[in-house]
């Protein structure tokens, strides 16, 4: 489901404030701090965790 | 929707079935088990979205198994998943393409790149944005290749997928086709020989002519059809097919063209849906 206000979450890699909105569950966003990869994994509220690295058979 | 990671495109389709008020389930390719002759999936027709080609190919030929109705059809997948697949098929339904060779030893691919002669682009069969394509330019360079594909490669880099090179005008040109229609097109310009956008290709809107609306269609009907991305090459004897994308992104291409292209799609779905609520 959609979120229509702004969340702020806790980075799993360097524990720093990710400021997301409108995100959906799976979405990747990126920590402004350390630059990690991060995956939506919740979103009332939001909870991230480390995405997973591309596999060889990725694309479109 | 089977998917796991929500790209742009993603997010942009749910939206799309949002506004349309359809409801949409989810299927996380991560969590999902599948029961073989067991079908547990009460819904008229899946979208396929998964980012692992693997993982869909495999989702794809459980479900139509179970006569659920895809968005594409494993077929389409199994032919577009493999480039030598997608180019056997591409021959035997006469649309253009490259020349094309397949070997299945270092030795023998040597041969063959000298029998095409230089320059050739050497492609692992699965693969998307332009990983581990290489353009080979002379013989040191397609002897160090082989040699390191050999001794660092899988087992399907041992299938050797060898391609004359067209010289491009600094760009190639990406079509859009959804159902039986090309409904849009796209130049992808780039100082490098690969124009993938996902490898930095820059995106420009391509009037549909005639020839880029047939070859399109025809190529998109050669793979089983459906919601197609088609990559065309202007060659010096007209337009050439390089490949055909079964999931295709096109983050790059709405703006671009004015196209509304997940739009498209789920109207594409929807009309798959009610065929299948029709059956």
């Amino acid at each position: 489901m959609s979120n229509t206000t702004t969340d702020v979450a806790v980075c799993p890699e360097c524990e720093g404030s990710v400021a997301v909105a409108d995100v959906e569950r799976g979405e990747i966003v990126q920590c402004p701090d350390c630059g990690a990869e991060l995956e939506v994994t919740n979103t009332d509220p939001v909870t991230l965790q480390l995405a997973p690295e591309e596999e060889e058979d990725w694309g479109e | 929707m089977l998917l796991s990671r929500v790209r742009v495109e993603e997010k942009l389709l749910l939206e799309e079935f949002r506004k349309r008020g359809v409801s949409v389930e989810r299927i996380d390719d991560r969590e999902v088990i599948f029961e073989l002759g067991e079908p547990a999936l009460m819904c008229e027709v899946v979208l396929e979205r998964s980012i692992n080609h693997s993982r869909a190919l495999s989702a794809l030929r459980i479900l139509n198994d179970w006569g659920v109705r895809t968005v594409n059809t494993h077929e389409v997948a199994a032919v577009c998943g493999n480039k030598l697949e997608t180019s056997t098929a591409l021959v035997r339904h006469g649309v253009p393409t490259p020349r094309t060779l397949v070997a299945f030893t270092p030795e023998s691919a040597l041969e063959a790149i000298e029998r095409l002669g230089y320059p050739v682009v050497l492609k692992p069969p699965i693969g998307s944005w332009g990983r581990l394509v290489s353009l080979i330019s002379d013989r040191y360079a397609a002897e160090a290749i082989l040699e390191h594909k050999e001794i660092l490669g899988s087992f399907h880099h041992s299938i050797f997928y060898i391609q004359e090179y067209v010289e491009k005008p600094g760009r190639d040109i990406r079509a859009f086709v959804v159902g039986d229609q090309t409904i849009a097109a796209i130049y992808r310009h780039s100082g490098h020989w690969i124009t993938n956008t996902a490898r930095g290709g820059e995106a420009s809107n391509c009037p549909i002519t005639d020839e880029i609306d047939h070859v399109s269609r025809r190529a998109a009907a050669a793979v089983g059809g459906g919601v197609l991305a088609i990559d065309l090459v202007e060659g010096a004897s007209g337009l050439q097919v390089l490949e055909v994308n079964y999931t295709m992104e096109f983050r790059n291409s709405i703006e671009t063209t004015g196209v509304n292209i997940p739009a498209h799609i789920v109207e594409h779905v929807l009309q798959e849906a009610q065929k299948a609520a029709a059956a």
